[in-house]
């Protein structure tokens, strides 16, 4: 998993080529420490076509806030610089994630 | 074959962890389901006051980790899964996971609840960007910003409480004239000067291109309605939602006797079929706490000890 920052979020999500999938978490946010170990197997399943990144919104509020994402966990996926899906809150689990990723490789 | 366990819990929060601690520690075989995380509703609480002998400053995910520390300490096995189907009526129950099929001799239900939405346009397609049900996750956003809690008990003042640390100001929007929350809540809400209250108002819809930029408020007694709209140099706002719960009971409907989708027990938390309890707040009561829920949580399991001797070993 590549850690996002504000610094390099531009370079390594919106200027990527491919899909990348991006975990928006927080050090409080229970549900996300639940799920992110399920991403990390995602990542060892789908890593080869899919560029899994995550991002602390608590580094990077504004950066969250412009992505539209104002509730955790959230999993987006992006291609060619633009969301194209994302599952958040309680309807981010592992199989929903999964399914995602799968609908975008 | 499939191993026949003695107890199958459904429902890793302080319900199904107290019921596995007791089963375990009675020497049951037991298996404890969980779908997706150990903790329930409490893992995402800040601040865990009133739970009797709770450690100083113990929180949701610190009591949750030692109830699971405990219960597997003393053998509760515990597996991830999710269940898809149960079979009840016959001597031996049939649990039906995502990942396997499981078998046991009793079954305690400890599914627990899941926060109500309010039903109001909008909510749905805003959830995750500005309207939220879980203040631990996502404070932080609106370091700042401002923010509004609906609701008017306990989980929605002390969550509105929780938030004071981070929003610049928070309203209470309850639809009663007065709240509803434990007086020791309230009278730390009545001294917080960033706490305000519409009273007697309801959320009718919310409104927002991608995040929340405004709602729409009725008060309940005149049938007035205003938009409030996002200050200008904020451009949105936070809307925390604790209006209640609905029982997470969907699987058994049909099954068992429920009422309102709780499921109904006698004082044993036995359900209409033998061998089947319930325990938590998947179940018709008049209290839901943690406290509760581990009491239901250790009758259950020892009543299930009591109809498995019984049962099988007569």
């Amino acid at each position: 998993m590549i850690e996002l920052n504000k610094e390099n979020f531009e370079e390594e999500v919106l200027k990527a080529e491919g899909p990348v999938l991006v975990d928006y978490w927080g050090p409080t946010c229970e549900p996300c420490k639940a799920l992110m170990p399920h991403v990390h197997a995602l990542e060892e399943k789908y890593g080869d076509k899919v560029k899994f990144c995550s991002l602390d919104i608590t580094k990077a509020r504004r950066l969250a806030i412009k992505q539209k994402v104002m509730g955790l966990p959230a999993i987006i996926i992006y291609k060619n610089g633009e969301e194209v899906e994302r599952v958040a809150e309680s309807e981010a689990t592992a199989t929903s994630v999964e399914e995602m990723v799968k609908r975008h490789i | 074959m499939t191993q026949i366990y003695d107890v199958i819990i459904i429902g890793e929060g302080p319900a199904g962890l107290s019921a596995g601690l007791y089963a375990a520690r009675s020497r049951l075989k037991t298996l404890i389901l969980e779908k997706e995380k150990a903790g329930g509703q409490i893992v995402i609480t800040d601040e865990v006051a009133n739970y009797p002998g709770s450690i100083e400053n113990a929180t949701g995910p610190s009591l949750i980790q030692r109830m699971v520390e405990q219960a597997q300490g003393f053998g509760a096995e515990i597996k991830l899964d999710t269940v898809k189907e149960v079979e009840l009526e016959g001597k031996i129950k049939v649990v039906k996971g995502e990942k396997e099929e499981y078998q046991a001799k009793a079954v305690i239900i400890a599914t627990g609840a899941k926060p109500r939405k309010i039903g109001c346009q909008g909510e749905k397609e805003l959830t995750g960007r500005g309207v939220s049900y879980c203040a631990t996750c996502d404070a932080a956003f609106f370091e700042d910003l401002e923010v509004f809690v609906v609701g008017g008990g306990d989980s929605a003042v002390e969550e509105a409480l929780y938030l004071t640390k981070f929003a610049r100001k928070v309203t209470i929007i309850h639809r009663r004239d007065q709240l509803r929350a434990a007086k020791s809540i309230q009278e730390k809400a009545f001294e917080n000067e960033k706490i305000d209250f519409m009273w007697n108002s309801v959320v009718k819809e919310i409104k927002g291109d991608g995040i929340v930029e405004s709602m729409v408020v009725e008060n309940v007694k005149t049938g007035e309605t205003t938009e409030i709209f996002a200050d200008e140099e904020d451009g949105t706002f936070g809307i925390f939602v604790f209006v209640g719960l609905v029982p997470t009971t969907e699987l058994f409907e049909g099954k068992l006797e429920m009422e309102n989708g709780y499921i109904i027990t006698n004082e044993n938390m036995e359900t209409n079929i033998p061998g089947v309890f319930a325990a938590g707040d998947c179940r018709k009561k008049s209290l839901r706490q943690v406290v509760t829920a581990a009491a239901d949580g250790a009758i259950a399991a020892v009543q299930a000890e009591k109809y498995i001797s019984e049962e099988f070993n007569g």
